[in-house]
């Protein structure tokens, strides 16, 4: 039990990787706050842990909305006393397609959803982590921040964001104990990768894992380990640290 | 037991990082070979693990030379009858000096040690852990490869080569289901120190090389180890070519 007395908030966390990194932590002992902006996917993943004697409760959350994140953040305080690690991991892609094709509205989404939530989670959780003497923030980041590839880029830019706040709040939170760390994903089979594309063709699937060197997508359960071990005191001297989980595609 | 079952081989095990991670692995239920140049203190770590229960045995390797780094890997197929991990964590330090201050003999073994060493052990080691289907290999770099500093120029380019080895093995292995991972340590509680310092380390030079660390404090064996474990963990199958910075905020 490497997260056992820990409290979790995970956003996104109805479905791929939020869902499979709420289940993670679960195992491992911690409460989790499993917040979506699809209340009844957030609600079934909670349930589905009570069910195997985990603790989590489900909550609906934009996280876009200063008040949400609040709302979930005090949900973990009131459920199970504290809050000692926030996951930033809600994320919505971009439409592929070309840069000048992208409408406002998609663009303001795009970084309203992946980039100010990021600075809504850091006004009311920050606060939270301080008071219980330090804490940990894990931001689902993507290897398109260091490695952007056409047709995407907007969503490139703001996972290039979160990469660089990413390293910015680790310095600034580290005298207070706070360690910030992000994962950048590859690909993978989760409901965002066909928002980006429509439909995967086999041909598509293909072309895709040709450009990644261990010959396969990246599965949530990649994700969920990856994010074990940096909320874990295993990595009690890591911050500040963006994690490649993508089978050498960044190489 | 996150390794039970597996076989791993650790250089420059006798202390610090190698020593630590040695230790870490027996815990999880690895086989370890313990090489170092100094016999004794590689007998001395192996005897502990195996007076924890632990599996291990020592050999004195020098893993310059080809003869020295196959027999260490046959050890390991000898002994446990297979090969997973191996931790090319064996180093050798520049003492700090100005660039120009560094004699032949020095830059060679600088070299030496912690390059040429990946080569032997990518001739001896790769074609095992080929044949048996897959394995890991973890090199010990150093934040010096990103954030080069004054005064220990051949030695950050040493860890410079490692880190692009490391990223170069590591999509040359895949498709034979080698993992090639690296660890960027700060600056640690270990042997070395002195030498990065350029000699006795007074408290005014630890503090100010703390004052560089966000989390305000030196690398401890123990961090390099954990990160060690989750490389060579199934929980990072599908991480390669990844040079982790295990340094407390410092190469921010």
């Amino acid at each position: 039990m490497r997260l056992k007395d820990k409290v979790a908030v995970v956003t996104g966390a109805a479905s791929g990787f939020g869902e499979a990194i709420a289940r993670r932590f679960a195992g491992e002992g911690a409460s989790v706050v499993v917040s979506d902006v699809n209340a009844a996917g957030a609600k079934g993943v909670a349930e589905s842990i009570a069910a195997k004697g985990g603790k989590a409760i489900a909550l609906s959350t934009d996280v876009t909305k200063s008040a949400d994140v609040k709302a979930a953040v005090d949900r973990a305080v009131s459920s199970f006393g504290r809050l000692d690690i926030m996951v930033n991991n809600a994320g919505v892609p971009q439409r592929y397609g070309p840069m000048a094709e992208t409408n406002e509205a998609m663009f303001d989404r795009v970084f309203a959803v992946n980039v100010k939530s990021i600075y809504w989670s850091a006004i009311h959780a920050v606060p939270l982590l301080r008071r219980g003497g330090g804490g940990v923030i894990i931001n689902t980041v993507s290897n398109a921040a260091a490695r952007p590839r056409p047709g995407l880029t907007w969503y490139n830019g703001s996972k290039g964001a979160v990469a660089t706040i990413t390293r910015s709040m680790a310095v600034e939170l580290a005298p207070d104990k706070i360690r910030v760390n992000g994962i950048n994903p590859t690909a993978a089979d989760t409901p965002m990768l066909t928002e980006e594309f429509g439909a995967i063709t086999p041909e598509l699937r293909a072309k895709f894992i040709a450009g990644i060197p261990l010959g396969r997508f990246c599965e949530p359960i990649d994700i969920a380990n990856a994010a074990l071990f940096l909320v874990s005191e295993e990595a009690r001297f890591l911050t500040g640290v963006l994690l490649d989980v993508d089978g050498g595609r960044s190489v | 037991m996150r390794l039970k079952g597996k076989v791993a081989v650790v250089t420059g095990a006798g202390s610090g990082f190698g020593e630590a991670i040695a230790r870490l692995y027996a815990e999880e239920g690895a086989a370890v070979v313990i090489d170092d140049l100094d016999e004794t203190a590689a007998k001395r770590v192996a005897d502990t693990i195996l007076q924890q229960g632990g599996k291990a045995v020592a050999i004195r390797a020098d893993v310059t030379k080809s003869a020295d780094t196959k027999a260490m890997v046959d050890r390991a197929l000898a002994s446990f009858g297979r090969l997973d991990i191996l931790v090319n964590n064996a180093g050798f330090p520049q003492r700090n000096q100005p660039m120009t201050g560094v004699s032949e003999q020095d830059f060679d073994r600088i070299f030496a040690v912690n390059v040429k060493s990946i080569y032997w052990a990518a001739i001896h080691a790769v074609p095992v852990m080929k044949k048996q289907g897959g394995g890991v290999i973890i090199n010990t770099a150093s934040t010096a490869a990103g954030r080069p500093r004054p005064g220990l120029t051949w030695y950050n380019g040493s860890k410079g080569a490692v880190v692009t080895i490391t990223r170069s093995m590591a999509v040359e292995l895949a498709p034979d289901k080698i993992r090639v991972n690296a660890i960027n340590p700060v600056a640690g509680e270990t042997p070395m120190l002195s030498e990065f310092m350029g000699g006795a380390v007074t408290p005014e030079m630890r503090a100010r090389f703390v004052a560089t660390v966000p989390l305000g404090r030196l690398s401890q064996p123990l961090d390099i180890a954990n990160a060690a474990l989750f490389l060579a963990s199934e929980d990072a199958a599908f991480l390669t070519g990844v040079c982790l910075d295990v340094d407390g905020g410092r190469s921010v």
